[in-house]
């Protein structure tokens, strides 16, 4: 098996830990400070908006010898308009001109046309009125918003409203993590920016979802146990389905990369390219988000709990008190547990994945 | 969740019947792929951004002070008369829906004239009453003129169809002539003279084609309507090009001629006299005493009075001229006789079906629509290009598969077959629906929408591994393979349900709130995340449960993906108590 399999298992049984919970701080600074400058980069910078939010027109001609600065003439003189013409990898080149009513793209485009030497009805033409951008770029925001309650909704009922408060931030923390890249490299924002950017939202989720599951699972029966405190337990949890989440992450970025690399290098722009380059950004940092800011807030958002102060009291005392005595009333508190181990009501991370890493390494190694 | 009460016999429940879900799923899958072949359809409906053509959208505006008239029915009516409109110039095929609450798309395949449909798109369809003037059954209508159109050569036999007041039982029915040639000379009459003329009422008994009255109109107007009988004579309205061209340019005050909707007659219209938004509803209803279908319409009070000078003066003259046309965009949809003078309400009756009466009402209602409609956006795509980008979007879909394919045999070795299989399962559900879908629901494969199948290989392989970390969880708590395939479906499935109930919500809002391209993306993404679901369901565990019998996986073969040592399992299930002791790994909370 590859050597991530065997650290898989050694994440499972908690012989190897990486410590996600207990430096949240770090996490949380670093995040902050990402949101921060993705913010400052959104307030100074702006996002670059495609024709498709501004109104006006693209044209893509076939084939042609002309060049980018004679179209570029010929699109100004034909409109009235600025026109940026930027020639493509496979030389068709894309005339873009802001601000021309869709009601004389005809025009241009016959007028074009004859000054390329290409048929008018060979040209691709992509006609925006002022208020179409405004109208998507509306209904996606009340999209988003209207999604965000209802999944604020079923993992409260499906998890608890701290998860639910947590996987929000972090998804909250995605967009914003995106928008701002898209900020700073001075990315277009089109439609295909906009689809890939709604999808990120299930996508980032499923991760966190795969994530809490685990937590889920591991908080069963943390009260009846005196070894672990919440954060403790979370990040057990986490390192459990580190493999899996890693996996389900690549495997879904791999198809996205392809997409990129199609829509990218290949066709140079359009649709394909917006999509996935979206996608791919929100996609990374749905990934980190899932691990690095989710559970930790739900970690914290749980050791406000009474009951957990409690716990993590009683797990200190118990610690300190062994400490003192050596370890033996240790063992003995983990027999029980170990009765409960198949029938999980102890919990199935704290009470199976606790031992292993205690026990087996002596015999493995 | 139920492994837990299932204690110590994990291997229990689930493992019973795989092959009933197998089966369950191989007939749904052969029943799709047959559904395909058998309405042969078997590729997908291809969006204008893949096929090439011109998509325009447009949004609605009410009229200030009538918000409300942004509903289902009223943006029905449109979509309807748009459809009618565009499909009247000639294009065939075109497609006009409604996306989202307020908006409209007109898709207009590659190869027809996409600059004339656009320019009637855009411009509101006027809808005008104007009485007949003259009447004229043409030669030879155009065979694809309308269904109820006859065999070629003879001019189609329709009814005239007959308004009456409500509450008059209407004699229906009156044939127009069936001559075999074009009938005499065109029933010529001084314009102005029209509505005045006094010919004897004949109510409820039109003679078919009458000589008309020889013209008897003053000097000055001759001129003017020597001009239109020249236009008449030479108007041909065999073709629907040609008829959406008759009377172009009229203005609503002026005499016009005029073309038959399905070229069987020619007119010389009169001004109009009442206007489309006169109309204040208009309804296709059976009629309860005969049994037919009639259109009924009421008047606002301004048309009301309008409606009632009309056939006032209408119903005093003989036929053709005891008619009023109907015209929408200067074609005439229906010339009913009239008999009597109406107002408020009346009802049309004639040789309807259902069909007929409703696209009749649909007419008059569009009228009554406080919208209009502005261009929004308008995409023409060469079918060079949209070849290019279907190409492209493959290609992409090639890569992506083929990636995922190769880190999950990397991976997950013999488990991979598993979880390729279960994609192939779900790439045939997917494209067997998609096809299906084309003539179904109208469906239309667009490039967003292949990015989003694209984009759901890695959800649903996300689904498989979700399953096969629970499975190897369980081999490393010392498991055999049988017992832990059972034991981490369960969990696995609470995992998969919830995260793809995610998904399917993000899509479902998406599809709902949207429009346009996101609207296409979304429904992939649904489609894609429901079916993953149930090939995880029918397909995966049944296979994963009939695999772990075999002896590759269940012995835990090196290439199997399942191997425990390499997984670094514990030594069997009933362990002994340990009593060494190690410090625990995990760093201590701070």
């Amino acid at each position: 098996m590859s050597k991530l399999g065997t650290l898989g298992a050694r994440l499972y049984r908690g012989e190897v830990g990486y410590d996600f919970v207990g430096k949240r701080k770090i996490w949380y600074g670093i995040s902050i400070l990402i949101t921060i400058t993705a913010i400052v980069g959104l307030a100074v910078r702006g996002l670059t908006m495609g024709i498709e939010f501004q109104g006006g027109a693209v044209f893509t001609t076939p084939k042609t010898s002309a060049t980018s600065a004679q179209a570029e003439d010929a699109a100004q003189s034909a409109s009235g308009h600025d026109a940026i013409a930027q020639k493509l990898g496979d030389g068709t080149i894309r005339i873009t001109i802001g601000g021309v009513d869709t009601a004389k793209s005809d025009q241009i485009k016959t007028e074009l046309a004859k000054d390329l030497k290409v048929q008018a009805n060979d040209i691709n033409a992509d006609l925006v009125g002022p208020s179409w951008g405004e109208t998507i770029a509306k209904k996606a925001w009340t999209g988003l918003i209207i999604f965000m309650i209802l999944v604020v909704i079923y993992l409260a009922i499906a998890f608890e409203w701290r998860m639910a408060v947590a996987a929000l931030v972090a998804l909250i923390h995605d967009l914003t993590i995106t928008v701002g890249i898209y900020a700073l490299v001075g990315f277009e924002v089109t439609p295909g920016t906009v689809i890939g950017l709604l999808t990120i939202l299930g996508y980032s989720l499923y991760d966190t979802v795969v994530v809490f599951d685990g937590l889920k699972e591991g908080q069963k029966g943390i009260t009846k146990q005196t070894r672990f405190t919440y954060s403790e337990m979370a990040n057990k949890s986490l390192n459990g389905t580190l493999v899996r989440s890693i996996n389900t992450t690549v495997v879904a970025l791999l198809p996205v990369a392809g997409l990129l690399f199609i829509g990218g290098g290949v066709l140079g722009a359009g649709m394909l390219n917006d999509i996935s380059l979206s996608l791919f950004v929100g996609l990374a940092a749905g990934a980190y988000s899932s691990i690095f800011i989710a559970t930790p807030l739900v970690a914290d958002l749980k050791e406000t709990m009474p009951e957990m102060k409690a716990l993590k009291k009683r797990v200190l005392a118990k610690r300190a008190a062994a400490a003192a005595k050596g370890e033996t009333e240790e063992q003995q508190d983990a027999a029980p547990l170990d009765e409960d181990d198949e029938s999980e009501t102890a919990g199935a991370v704290v009470g199976q994945r606790r031992q292993p890493s205690r026990n087996n390494r002596g015999k493995r190694r | 969740m139920a492994a837990p009460n299932k204690g110590r016999r994990p291997a229990a429940g689930g493992q019973s019947k795989p092959g009933r879900a197998l089966a369950l799923i191989l007939i749904a899958m052969v029943a799709l792929v047959g559904g395909m072949f058998i309405s042969h359809t078997t590729t997908p409906r291809l969006g204008i951004d893949l096929a090439g053509g011109t998509s325009i959208t447009l949004k609605a505006k009410p009229e200030p002070g009538q918000e409300s008239a942004i509903n289902k029915a009223n943006m029905d009516t449109a979509v309807s008369i748009m459809e009618r409109r565009v499909n009247g110039l000639g294009v065939s095929e075109a497609e006009v829906q409604t996306q989202g609450n307020d908006n409209i798309i007109v898709n207009i395949p590659k190869g027809t004239n996409s600059e004339q449909a656009r320019q009637q798109v855009g411009q509101t369809a006027k809808l005008y009453f104007r009485p007949v003037l003259t009447a004229q059954a043409t030669a030879a209508p155009t065979p694809s003129a309308s269904p109820s159109a006859s065999g070629k050569g003879t001019p189609t036999p329709s009814g005239t169809p007959s308004v009456t007041g409500k509450a008059t039982p209407s004699a229906s029915g009156k044939a127009t002539p069936s001559a075999g040639k074009p009938s005499g000379t065109p029933q010529g009459r001084a314009l102005t003279d029209a509505l005045k003329a006094s010919g004897t009422p004949t109510p409820g008994a039109s003679k078919p084609s009458s000589p008309a009255p020889n013209p008897s109109g003053s000097a000055a107007d001759s001129a003017a309507a020597a001009k239109l009988q020249a236009q008449f004579a030479a108007l041909d309205c065999s073709t629907k090009e040609a008829r959406s061209k008759a009377g172009e340019g009229a203005k609503s005050t002026d005499p016009t001629v005029a073309c038959d909707q399905n070229g069987a007659e020619k007119y010389i219209l009169g001004p109009a006299e009442v206007d489309g938004t006169d109309v204040a509803k208009a309804q296709a209803v059976i009629n309860q005493q005969n049994g037919q279908w009639i259109v009924q319409m009421d008047f606002t009070s301004g048309g009301s009075k309008k409606f009632a000078a009309i056939t006032g003066k209408l119903s005093q003259q003989q036929y053709p001229n005891n008619r009023f046309a109907i015209a929408l965009d200067n074609t005439v949809v229906s010339a009913p006789t009239v008999s009597s003078t109406l107002s408020g309400s009346a009802e049309i009756s004639g040789s309807f079906n259902q069909s007929s009466a409703q696209d009749l009402a649909n007419v008059l209602s569009y009228g009554a629509l406080p919208l209009t409609f502005q261009e929004q956006s308008v995409t023409t795509v060469t079918a060079a290009l949209g070849a290019d980008q279907l190409h492209a979007g493959l290609i992409a879909g090639a890569i992506g598969l083929a990636l995922v394919i190769i880190y999950l045999v990397a991976y997950y070795r013999g488990l991979a077959m598993i979880a390729i299989l279960s994609l192939v399962a779900s790439a045939i559900l997917t494209y067997a629906i998609m096809t299906l879908l084309g003539p179904g629901i109208g469906f239309a494969l667009n490039l967003p929408a292949v990015c989003g199948a694209i984009v759901a290989i890695g959800i649903t392989a996300d689904s498989f591994i979700v399953y096969f970390e629970r499975i190897r969880d369980e081999i490393r708590e010392g498991r055999t393979l049988r017992p832990a395939v059972e034991r981490a479906w369960p969990r696995a499935r609470r995992t998969i349900l919830v995260s793809d109930f995610v998904s399917f919500l993000a899509a479902a809002v998406l599809f709902i709130v949207t429009v346009g391209k996101v609207q296409g993306f979304a429904f992939t993404l649904g489609l894609t995340t429901l079916l993953d679901v149930v090939v995880v369901f029918l397909f995966t565990k049944p296979v994963m449960t009939l695999l772990a019998r075999r002896k590759f996986f269940a012995s835990g073969h090196p290439w199997s993906g399942l191997d425990p040592k390499r997984l670094g399992a514990k030594p069997p299930l009933r362990r002994t108590r340990r009593t060494t002791s190690a410090p625990v790994d995990t760093p201590k909370e701070a």
